[in-house]
């Protein structure tokens, strides 16, 4: 190992960053602490034998050599948490190239089949035509769950949350929803925006931003249907509180079950009654959404009765 | 009749989309890699190029860097029709002198069409 090599390794802000933690969630950090605090426990131990025990050397040496031991064993399992991470870093990497190539013959697919659904070559006969449909269908489903494992792998890598900027939320949100007006009005869906006059900006990474709240919104539209039949309803509002920024999104939909609340953040997870409403989905949607806001330095939550309707809130620092 | 180059590793691709465009009514040649693309593109001089950024054996950003410096191909717009995603790569093309910046992915058959023709001036 060169002089070099070692430095680096002393380095823990360069040891945390490359593991994408904060120096407060690092275990370099710790085996430090640990190492101050246990010369601390030595000294305090040798003072206190000086006034007490005949022969304080005896025990500061046999504090000293357990605290050896602790340390070799911290040690191994710093260095166990590094190979862990590595495989992990590994992994997403393997994940992310897998996903891209996959990308390119699901687009050769796609448009092959809108060509022979266009009639490009040739008559289509109707029950043909109703399976190509269903092909259409499943390849959609398919680029949709690349989408959200190519997010996946990028939220973890960090490497999207570099470059931040002083974003509006509130502009944001109405572009969004201009893009959503189509499938807002197709399920008839009363919508309401409320906002704070004059809302500060918040400095954060415009695309991951963007990703947060198209999630929370596609989510909210699919299942902000109510069961007896009355009009769906999404009541969005910004507001500022104290130092941040806070969205809120409440629908009177489905609602997560009680049992369920617990895994909703968690990857691939879908409610039940979800699952009956939308046979299809990556399961991806809010494990995207909580990281990024995660890793934007904010937090995420939610409350929902099944039946009664849920509403999110996140909310971001505005510096 | 209009002529596009269509330059783009996947045969499969290149198939479909080639053949749709004929049946649309223009003349289209084809390159599996950056450097018959190239040759093929200072050779025939075409009115639009759709350029694909990962390629054999010349990068698509390398095709486009030189189709943009060579004197007979630096007024041929230049479609990048890709899978690469990133706001960086968006911006270099464009920076690079390409016309428009379309993911395939994104972009169903008929609006790449539509960008097609409006880039021809159809």
């Amino acid at each position: 190992m060169t002089l070099k090599n070692t430095l680096q390794d002393l380095n823990l802000v360069a040891q945390c960053r490359k593991y994408n933690l904060s120096i407060w969630q690092c275990p370099h950090f710790f085996f430090v602490i640990m190492g101050v605090i246990m010369a601390g426990i030595i000294i305090a131990v040798y003072g206190i034998g000086l006034y007490y025990v005949n022969d304080p050397q005896v025990i500061a040496l046999s504090v000293l050599f357990l605290t050896a031991g602790l340390f070799i064993i911290t040690f191994i399992i710093t260095k166990a948490f590094e190979r862990a991470a590595e495989a992990n870093r590994l992994k997403s990497e393997f994940v992310s190239i897998v996903t891209h190539q996959l990308r390119s013959p699901l687009t050769s697919l796609s448009w092959a089949i809108e060509a022979l659904i266009s009639g490009e070559f040739g008559k289509v006969e109707e029950k043909q035509l109703e399976y190509l449909k269903i092909l259409k269908e499943n390849n959609k489903r398919m680029g949709e769950l690349i989408r959200d494992l190519i997010t996946v792998t990028k939220v973890e890598d960090g490497s999207q949350f570099q470059n931040k900027e002083s974003v509006s939320l509130e502009a944001t949100t109405k572009d969004l929803l201009f893009k959503f007006q189509p499938f807002i009005q197709a399920s008839n869906i009363d919508l309401q925006v409320k906002t704070d006059d004059k809302l500060p900006q918040v400095l954060t990474v415009v695309n991951q931003i963007k990703i947060v709240i198209e999630n929370l919104i596609d989510n909210t539209i699919r299942y902000a249907k109510p069961k007896n039949n009355e009009k769906g309803v999404i009541e969005i509002s910004i507001i500022k509180k104290e130092k941040n920024i806070q969205f809120e999104i409440k629908d009177n939909g489905v609602g997560i079950p009680k049992d369920d609340q617990r895994y909703i953040f968690q990857k691939f997870f879908r409610s039940q009654n979800v699952k009956e409403m939308q046979p299809y989905g990556s399961g991806l949607g809010l494990f995207i959404t909580k990281s990024i806001v995660t890793k934007l330095g904010g937090k995420i939550w939610f409350k929902s009765e099944e039946g009664k309707g849920t509403t999110f809130w996140f909310l971001l620092p505005i510096k | 009749m209009k002529k596009i180059l269509f330059i783009e590793d996947d045969m499969a691709l290149q198939k479909a989309f080639g053949t749709i465009l004929k049946n649309k009514g223009y003349e289209v040649t084809s390159a599996f890699d950056g450097e018959t693309g190239l040759k093929m593109a200072k050779e025939e001089g075409p009115d639009l190029i759709l350029l694909d950024l990962i390629l054999p054996k010349i990068h698509g950003f390398e095709v486009l860097k030189r189709l943009k410096e060579e004197k007979e191909t630096q007024e041929i717009p230049v479609i990048i029709l890709t899978n690469l995603e990133d706001t960086e790569n968006v911006g270099k093309a464009l920076e690079l002198g390409a016309t428009t910046y379309l993911l395939k992915t994104q972009y169903g058959l008929e609006e790449v069409l539509e960008k097609i023709k409006k880039t021809l001036g159809e």
